[in-house]
């Protein structure tokens, strides 16, 4: 649900007509718990509790079991996750050189948490243990890029060549 | 359009005039796709248009040489074809002109020729003569990087949907007689005789019931059943309708595994194009057969492979395993009574039912028929996909097939059959794969992914890495699996970390057993036996790792001392430079030294050193 | 379409074995071999309930005779001669011919093995434990001499929930047999607690793993009334006596005509507490009946509390019992 600007009514929004949508698809198909998750989190971008609760009456089944089978897949997010996977390096050789300062610039910069993301889903921050590039600590990997020897001045140049 | 034979004909003249043009062909599975195929397909477009050049430009699926993509292969009316590894964008241009316009095959870009009945070039290997294939039948993959796997014609036109065809007009039980003669076992892993699976099937009374592919392939190192989907997606249809068929079912599921975008994609098509034609669907070839199959696509879980936990996800559920007896093929799929194979096993179907059962026993060994495709990865010269007859030992797909250790180093095991498998040694190699060997020596032929490893490799971190994977894919039901092996990956951490202590290899072993034999599930029971085998065949490793605290290998990091050899060092500072904790001090043109304390052993400094006078000890 | 409400004991569960050998005398028999005791059960019988009957004691930790089927915990193993790995007894049926050993050197290895997986993923608080006397965990350890956790690592850390007024659930002393979940799924408008999350990080929880008063929990005890361990106790008992100190006495709810049975629970020949024993032939067990019984057997009843507005408040007993409009029309 969405609130609308003017009135302050709840409306549906785009998103919710198309899940809508796809629970007509799938009521009463039997099984179709996996596939509306798939759907839902393809038109939301991750999973959130009202959507859950929404599937989970709709297709009849305990809200219990619908957690349940969102928490055993890999695929399935609760918090919307990023465009752009930010992962942190805090092994010895990242931490050592400075890798903490660096995850507080990103804190500060983008302004979230450890396992972040920005409101505009730009960016997810996450810290990884090593990710073997210790000869160019402190180093960062945006997606599949690594970048390393970094200094806090060089990171927002970095962050935006990612949209 | 019931009338296959009809329809063939049209079809075969088609194709025959497509193999008579002059073409392009690019090789776009996963693998081809993600070292550019795309883009090589897009260089060769415009080379082509640009050039105004009358050549076809197609694609196919990965013809096995993943050492060599993005690979294109050129084929001239009345000359062999030619497959040339390793081309990219910029290759492009002097491919075309040397052997589409100059008419001569680029010698140095070739990897193999195909030569048909044409004439061989001279200076290209012969696709049957050239090592990697010498040693390989191409049954199952014979189509993999030949045809067109989003054309149906194609397929039709090289045998496809003759088996079903052949198939309705046979007696059911005749069919299941069939495979029992193949001796086809189950490909997924398991092993189980298929005619015998088929045939319990068969007898479930049940009103309805269901047929069930397994294309949840997980393990780390494995991509058979990716490289059949994606090259030959209506083997395994015809397959999952040929058992459909016999054993009575009407619907059919296809289990994907979600990472596998493109094989869902080309399957969707395939059945879109079988439909269309009156292949699948109802009154399949006006026999009053009906078949459909429908795709489920994973949602990431590597339990999923387990039969019954895939079908539980199937249903919609937790993917957690459910207790056997009873098994699917008396309660399955919503209780029915399900035949459940994985992609290989069905993609050997239509070939068993139109060659005859005795030609595919007549490859492999006593208790192990036929063909088996395999992965291989590691620290090989050639990694890519093969399909071997059963019985070839492990030696001769390393040294003949995957052209030996890379960069000449010696060969120390090779893992079977994924986390689940184990690790097998030199003295191991002459040792025949056939599922029965293969588990006497305490691996297992799993889905047939084989990673190579050589002296660099610690056993010790390689049994950590599986069990950090099976430990973290664990779906938490049973105690041994869910409490036992996060216990074997903490004893082995402790290990590779230099605190393991003497009581660890016995309590290893201990708890290694009791998971085996008390777990649930196949994932959970065979979850141990990367740390028994490597515990059974490099012992000398973990007790060299806990009681010298030294890691032979050189890589556990916390087990490692970075040393400077006096008698080579320079002084030039390249490593003092490199190294990223100030751990390296040394006036220039001195000998310079690591400070132990300081050390953090990341490596940085070894591969600076242009005289290799920095050395792990 | 989900199950049914069904509250049928299992024909296989030990205590119907004979009623049903009269009763389904056309149903054919099996006769196997238990620690050289040879038993002959109907066919279909599992070998824990065949050696059950036969008085061979197996434990069991996830075997609930109401749900059968689950095969998780593992700790009923058994060796059956022929047999590639030890099967869980629970879920294997009797055949003919079958020899099977429970308490074999393999057997009674693997079962400590099990105890001490458990409790190295357990807070082993036994000292101040409400369930300590009667914790099937503590008894099995006590039967197979297990001193403690061998293996040390990682242990579960998650905050003990305390926000349901009735139930005091702690799932760092959970062994994840899932009784609580599948009597609680048993009763289609409940199925309030699931596993979520799944391998080493796997727990019983409400949806969205919230405590359990935000969920839609009606307090009615199914789940504690199967805890084999001490992650789901009552709150009322909690602090009142060590399970030697009480006896019980069960009693039937006389709310409605089903007639569910409930302990009261008594020291020093005063009851302190009433706790749910079974549910009645077709009712789930009601926190209504529970309650009705506290107040009329315990002198010293907690303050019943009801959920309004999402969160749980002192109520009167007349509100609590669903009194009120009763009460009004007998003034």
């Amino acid at each position: 649900m969405a609130v609308c600007k003017c009135t302050g009514e709840q409306v549906e929004s785009p998103q919710d007509v198309q899940l809508n949508e796809l629970l007509d698809h799938y009521r009463g198909y039997a099984g179709g718990l996996i596939p509306v998750l798939q759907g839902a989190q393809e038109i939301y971008g991750y999973l959130p509790a009202e959507v859950l609760e929404t599937i989970s009456q709709e297709l009849k089944l305990p809200f219990s079991e619908v957690f349940g089978v969102v928490t055993f897949y890999a695929q399935f997010h609760l918090k919307p996750r990023g465009r752009n996977i930010i992962r942190v390096c805090l092994g010895t050789a990242c931490h050592v050189l400075g890798g903490s300062k660096i995850f507080q610039a990103l804190k500060d910069e983008l302004g979230v948490e450890n396992g972040g993301t920005t409101e505009d889903l730009r960016f997810t921050l996450e810290s990884v243990a090593c990710i073997g590039a210790c000869g160019l600590a402190p180093c960062i990997m945006i997606n599949d890029d690594t970048h390393g020897r970094l200094v806090t001045s060089a990171l927002k140049n970095i962050l935006e060549q990612y949209k | 359009m019931s009338n296959l034979k009809e329809m063939r004909s049209g079809i075969e003249e088609q194709y025959k005039a497509k193999l008579n043009r002059p073409r392009i062909v690019v090789g776009l599975g996963t693998c081809g796709i993600a070292a550019g195929g795309n883009k090589v397909m897009k260089a060769i477009k415009d080379e082509v248009a640009n050039r105004k050049l009358d050549v076809d430009v197609d694609f196919t699926s990965c013809i096995g040489m993943c050492f060599a993509e993005p690979a294109v292969e050129i084929a001239l009316p009345g000359t062999p074809s030619v497959v040339y590894g390793g081309i990219y964008p910029d290759k492009v241009a002097q491919l075309i002109e040397g052997h589409v316009i100059g008419k001569k095959p680029v010698t140095e870009l070739a990897a193999i020729q195909i030569t048909g009945d044409a004439t061989p070039f001279d200076g290209i290997p012969v696709m049957e003569k050239s090592g990697y294939y010498a040693k390989q039948v191409r049954s199952v993959t014979s189509r993999l990087g030949r045809t067109n796997p989003e054309s149906i014609g194609d397929y039709i036109a090289t045998g496809g949907y003759a088996a079903i065809d052949k198939a309705i007009s046979m007696d059911r039980l005749d069919i299941i007689n069939e495979i029992k003669k193949s001796g086809l076992r189950g490909r997924g892993g398991g092993g189980f005789p298929t005619g015998n699976k088929w045939q319990f099937v068969h007898d479930a009374v049940g009103d309805k019931k269901y047929i069930v592919c397994n294309a949840d392939e997980g393990d780390p190192g494995a991509f058979m059943d990716r490289s059949v989907l994606e090259g030959d997606p209506h083997a395994v249809l015809e397959g999952m309708m040929v058992a459909g068929y016999s054993i009575g079912a009407d619907e059919g599921v296809i289990y994907c595994r979600a990472e596998y975008p493109l094989a869902i994609k080309r399957l969707n098509l395939a059945i879109e194009e079988a439909e269309k034609m009156g292949l699948m669907g109802d009154n399949i070839l006006g026999s009053g057969f009906n078949f459909t199959v429908r795709i489920k696509a994973g949602a990431g879980a590597f339990v999923c492979g387990e039969e019954t936990a895939l079908l539980n996800s199937i249903e919609g559920q937790r993917g957690m395993p459910r207790v056997r007896p009873p098994f699917p093929a008396h309660k399955g799929l919503w209780q029915k009574p399900t035949c459940l194979n994985n992609v290989e096993t069905f993609a050997n179907i239509p070939f068993i039912i139109r060659n005859g059962g005795e030609w595919y026993a007549s490859m492999g060994t006593e208790k192990s028929k036929g063909s088996k495709v395999f992965c291989l990865t590691g620290k090989i010269n050639n990694t890519g996909l093969c399909e071997v007859p059963m019985g070839i030992t492990m030696g001769e797909i390393l040294n003949d097939i995957a052209g030996g250790i890379l960069g000449g180093k010696k060969f120390k095991a090779v893992q079977s059959g994924g986390p689940s498998g184990g690790c097998l040694p030199t003295e191991q190699l002459g040792l025949p794969i056939d599922y029965d060997s293969l588990i006497s020596a305490g691996a297992m032929m799993g889905s047939g992914g084989l990673v190579f490893m050589d002296e660099t490799t610690c056993m010790v971190d390689v049994a950590k890495f599986f069990l950090n994977f099976t430990q973290l894919e664990s779906c938490g039901k049973c105690t041994p699996c869910r409490e036992g092996t996060k216990r074997l990956l903490e004893t082995l951490i402790r290990i590779t970390e230099g605190a393991g202590t003497a009581e660890d290899i016995p309590n290893l072993e201990r708890l290694a057993k009791v998971i085996k034999s008390s777990a649930l599930c196949a994932l959970g029971q065979t979850a141990p036996n990367p740390v028994l085998t490597t515990l059974r065949y490099f012992r000398d490793e973990y007790e060299a790792h806990i009681n010298d605290k030294k890691c032979p290998a050189g890589v556990c990091p916390e087990l490692l001392t970075f040393v400077i050899l006096k008698d080579k060092c320079v002084g030039c500072g390249l490593c003092l430079k490199a190294c990223p904790v100030s751990a390296i001090a040394g006036e220039k043109k001195e000998v310079h030294k690591i400070d132990g304390a300081k050390c953090i052993k990341c490596g940085a400094c070894v591969p600076t050193c242009k005289l290799n006078a920095i050395i792990k000890a | 379409m989900r199950k049914l409400c069904k509250f049928v004991p299992s024909v296989f569960s030990h205590q119907t074995i004979t009623l049903t050998l009269k009763e389904e005398i056309q149903l054919s028999t099996v006769t196997l071999t238990i620690n050289g005791q040879e038993v002959t059960v109907p066919a279909g019988t599992t070998v824990l309930d065949a050696a059950l009957g036969a008085g061979i004691f197996i434990p069991t930790f996830c075997h609930d005779p109401n749900f059968p089927g689950y095969g998780g915990c593992r700790i009923c193993v058994v060796e059956i001669k022929g047999a590639r790995n030890m099967p869980a007894s629970c879920v294997t049926a009797a055949a003919n011919g079958m020899v099977v050993e429970t308490e074999s050197p393999a057997v009674v290895e693997t079962r400590k093995t099990i105890l001490e997986l458990m409790l190295a993923n357990h807070p082993v608080d036994c000292l101040t434990c409400e369930k300590s006397g009667e914790c099937k965990l503590q008894d099995f350890c006590f039967r197979y001499d297990v001193k403690g956790p061998k293996f040390v690592g990682e242990k579960k850390d998650q905050p003990l929930d305390t926000s349901n007024p009735y139930i005091t659930r702690d799932t760092n002393k959970c062994i994840l047999c899932g009784r609580c979940v599948r009597s609680c799924n048993d009763v289609e408008d409940r199925s309030v607690i699931n596993f979520a999350y799944r391998g080493f990080k796997t727990k019983v929880a409400p949806a969205m793993d919230s405590g359990l008063a935000e969920s839609a929990c009606v307090s009615c005890s199914r789940c504690v009334a199967v805890c084999p361990v001490g992650a789901l106790t009552y709150t009322s008992t909690a602090g009142k006596g060590r399970v030697w100190e009480v006896e019980k006495e069960q009693v039937t709810c006389g709310w409605c005509e089903s007639g569910c049975l409930f302990d009261l629970v008594k020291k020093d020949g005063k009851v302190i507490g009433v706790v749910a024993k079974a549910s009645g032939e077709g009712r789930p067990l009601c926190l209504k009946g529970r309650l009705g019984m506290e107040l009329r057997y315990n002198d010293q009843p907690l303050k019943p509390m009801l959920k309004k507005d999402d969160e749980y408040v002192e109520v009167s007993w007349t509100e609590a019992l669903g009194l009120d409009d009763i009460m009004e029309k007998l003034k």
